[in-house]
């Protein structure tokens, strides 16, 4: 029986019903049978029946340099954060599989509506890594065109964006169009009514939707077991789609679960549900302190799970890399940080005016005359020579 | 205890502790509030001391933390819940309009709604999307709720008490800029009404109307105004709805000029209120009409702009002349 279940039996009517139970910090072991894992956190290869994959050395190290470039924006931002460029981080530390994994299963004319914290789906997708970073210096509130890379602005508030997923696939699917949409969202997120208003609208509407969960095992300081009593991917089969959980830090994984579900929604054969059993290494955000509600014991577990480690070893012991590869990934990573240092320290304050940007498309009347009584304001000032 | 000093997030965590402790039926809910303590740690050691069961970590869906709660206070239980953000209130807007604003006047006044939604609100703190609004207006216009926000440590602390006890459902809206703030609290003297007005500072030229994260700004721009040689009181209004327009009366009859100051968006909001109604009862008093100071109509602006946006010292100086110019 696993964890989960024993969790979702029927407690007792006592006194002591409103104390829940501690539940054992989960790690990929006990985390149920259903665990789709192609690569061991030894770096092992393993079949799984149903998912299989096949990739060449060149597409094996190109998902390894993914993650650790990924991984290494991820840490030059956390750091920007620290020195004041910016205001909030929300480091992807140890969810690089799941992001890299499924991001480079995506098609270019696939859709992503992510959360705030999908930086490896970005790079898979082709946005600049700098443009991430406006919204988290607080120069503007996205900061890229969306239809430029399929990829669509953060979503703040949590789950609103699996509803436009669905909608969008709902149109893609009105277009008679083969493409696939993806919605990426938290543990915690998949609490929030709009998530299981997109469950049904997909179920119902049949779209080519993929629901990526990336449960970390965190929604800031409430556990999993805060949002559910059942395994995240089993709530599918209430709606009437697949759920599949796969090992998030499995970068090969990822890739093949998300590739089958993707394939299914282009097939015309509906919504997939894919938990990605991972983990948050850092604080939810740079404002967090996980110490006030996380043993570090838990953390230490995971870390023997990296992402990352794991498709080194598997590298290295398959000779499919060689040590000039990982030095020079080294540099290429060296010049990434160093490039994103560069330009959030360039990036301009925007012009005051820019508040009324944007307010309207066709443009609003009260609008104009705030903005012409703010420009001649502000003018006011630079008259009294300050 | 007596009189000491302390934040205004210090304050509410005394007075959502001394709710505990002196009401079995007080229950806390929300995201985070629990072993964290809540994002702003409000709620800091609460769980700790009243246990699982009457400080409850909810799942992350506001719409459910309302809706429950609802259904907890028909069940006798009095629930604070805590939203977030301000921003992440409206996946809950549609159980606090339609329901719990609601629900006492459909039952013929048979069943109470002793529910308080704690939602801290407002700019000024560097933050990204969804964290920096003032939606006052939105809930102040829905008949059923009332709506109040301290502006110092001992508003918090006694509004809260006063939130906790009442049976009709009170959206208390937390200054989050002022949380650090420190001021005299005296745990032991008796408060006046929730919903009455405070003169924050007496003058006689102009009156300045605000409340939460404004009644600072404002009482800043009188003493500024002071060394001008003019003399503005300060109305701290500390309730949204209802509104203690006798006192707002009282004082345009002495002064002769109002001038009101909120974060939120000028347009349809509170001050169009307080304008409408105070031109009406003043109108022979007024010596000029009625300003406002706000938000404009746009998105709250990236983090980099929100003092352009917020209104500061300087806009409502600039008011205040262009008032006493009149
Ligand atoms: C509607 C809403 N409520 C609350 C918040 C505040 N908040 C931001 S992230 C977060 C936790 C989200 O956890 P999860 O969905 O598991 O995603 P993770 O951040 O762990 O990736 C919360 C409560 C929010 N952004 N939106």
């Amino acid at each position: 029986m696993t964890v989960e279940s024993t969790a979702a039996r029927k407690p007792r009517r006592s006194s002591k019903r409103t104390s829940a139970a501690k539940t054992p910090a989960k790690t990929p072991e006990n985390s149920g049978p259903q665990l789709v894992q192609l690569l061991t956190p030894e770096g092992e290869r393993v079949e799984h029946p149903d998912f299989e994959i096949d990739l060449s050395a060149e597409e094996l190290r190109g998902l390894y340099r993914d993650m650790v470039l990924t991984r290494r924006f991820d840490a030059e931002a956390t750091a920007l954060q620290r020195q004041g460029e910016l205001g909030l981080w929300a480091s992807l530390l140890g969810q690089e599989a799941a992001q890299i994994g499924s991001g480079r299963a995506l098609r270019d004319d696939d859709y992503v509506f992510p959360t705030y914290r999908e930086h490896g789906v970005a790079w898979c997708r082709g946005v600049d890594p700098t443009n991430l970073l406006g919204m988290f210096r607080g120069v503007n509130h996205g900061g890229w065109d969306p239809n430029t890379n399929n990829f669509h602005l953060y979503t703040i508030v949590i789950g609103s964006q699996t509803l436009h997923a669905t909608g969008y696939a709902m149109g893609v699917a009105k277009d008679g169009a083969d493409s696939a949409v993806i919605a990426y969202f938290g543990d915690g997120a998949s609490s929030q009514g709009d998530v299981a208003e997109a469950f049904t609208f997909s179920a119902v509407y049949n779209a080519p939707v993929v629901f990526f969960c990336q449960n970390n095992q965190w929604a800031i300081s409430e556990p999993t077991e805060k949002q559910t009593r059942v395994p995240l991917y089993q709530r599918a089969q209430g709606f009437g789609f697949p759920g599949v959980r796969v090992d998030g830090n499995d970068v090969l994984a990822c890739l093949a679960v998300t590739r089958s579900a993707l394939e299914r929604a282009r097939r015309g054969e509906g919504p997939t549900l894919v938990e990605a059993f991972t983990y948050r290494m850092g604080a939810h955000t740079t404002s967090d302190d996980p110490t006030k509600y996380r043993a570090d014991e838990e953390r230490a577990a995971w870390e023997a799970k990296d992402p990352i480690l794991r498709l080194r070893t598997y590298l290295e012991k398959q000779e499919l890399a060689d040590a000039a590869f990982f030095t020079a990934l080294e540099e290429e990573s060296e010049s990434l940080g160093k490039r994103v240092r560069e330009a959030v320290r360039a990036m301009p304050d925007p012009d005051r005016l820019a508040i009324f940007d944007h307010a309207y498309a066709d443009g609003n009347p009260l609008v104009d005359e705030e903005r012409a009584q703010f420009a001649a304001y502000q003018a006011s000032f630079a008259e009294e020579g300050n | 205890m007596a009189a000491e000093k302390m934040s205004i997030a210090k304050a509410l965590n005394e007075s959502l502790r001394k709710a505990l402790e002196t009401d079995p039926k007080v229950l806390i809910m929300g995201e985070d509030v629990g072993k964290l303590g809540g994002v702003f740690r409000i709620t800091d050691g609460l769980q700790k001391d009243f246990g699982e069961g009457r400080v409850i970590d909810t799942p992350l869906a506001e719409s459910g933390i309302v809706g429950t709660a609802i259904g907890l206070a028909l069940r006798g239980y009095r629930p604070v819940v805590e939203i977030q953000f301000d921003g992440f209130v409206f996946p809950a807007y549609d159980q606090i309009v339609t329901q719990l604003a609601k629900m006492h006047a459909r039952a013929l006044g048979k069943i109470k709604m002793p529910v308080v939604i704690r939602i801290p609100y407002g700019g000024g703190i560097g933050a990204v999307e969804h964290h920096s609004e003032s939606p006052e207006a939105l809930f102040a216009h829905v008949a059923g709720l009332k709506v109040v926000s301290p502006s110092n440590a001992s508003d918090a602390y006694w509004m809260m008490q006063q939130a906790v006890q009442s049976d009709d459902p009170i959206i208390f809206f937390e200054p989050k800029r002022r949380y650090w703030d420190k001021g005299e609290l005296d745990t032991e003297s008796i408060p006046g009404p929730l919903h009455k007005a405070a003169v924050a500072r007496e003058g006689s030229d102009l009156t300045l109307v605000a409340y939460g994260p404004m009644v600072k700004v404002c009482l800043e721009a009188a003493a500024a105004a002071q060394e001008e040689g003019k003399s503005v009181e300060v109305l701290d209004l500390r309730s949204m709805s209802p509104i203690d327009f006798d006192a707002v009366q009282t004082s345009v009859e002495k002064t002769g000029r109002l001038v009101v100051v909120h974060e939120a968006p000028v347009f349809y909001g509170s001050g169009a209120e307080i304008a409408a109604r105070i031109t009406e009862r003043c109108f022979y008093h007024l010596e000029a009409p009625v300003l406002r100071v706000g938000g404009y109509h746009a998105p709250y602006p990236p983090a980099r702009l929100e003092d352009e946006y917020l209104p500061g010292l300087d806009r409502v100086l600039d008011a205040v002349d262009r008032s006493l110019a009149y």
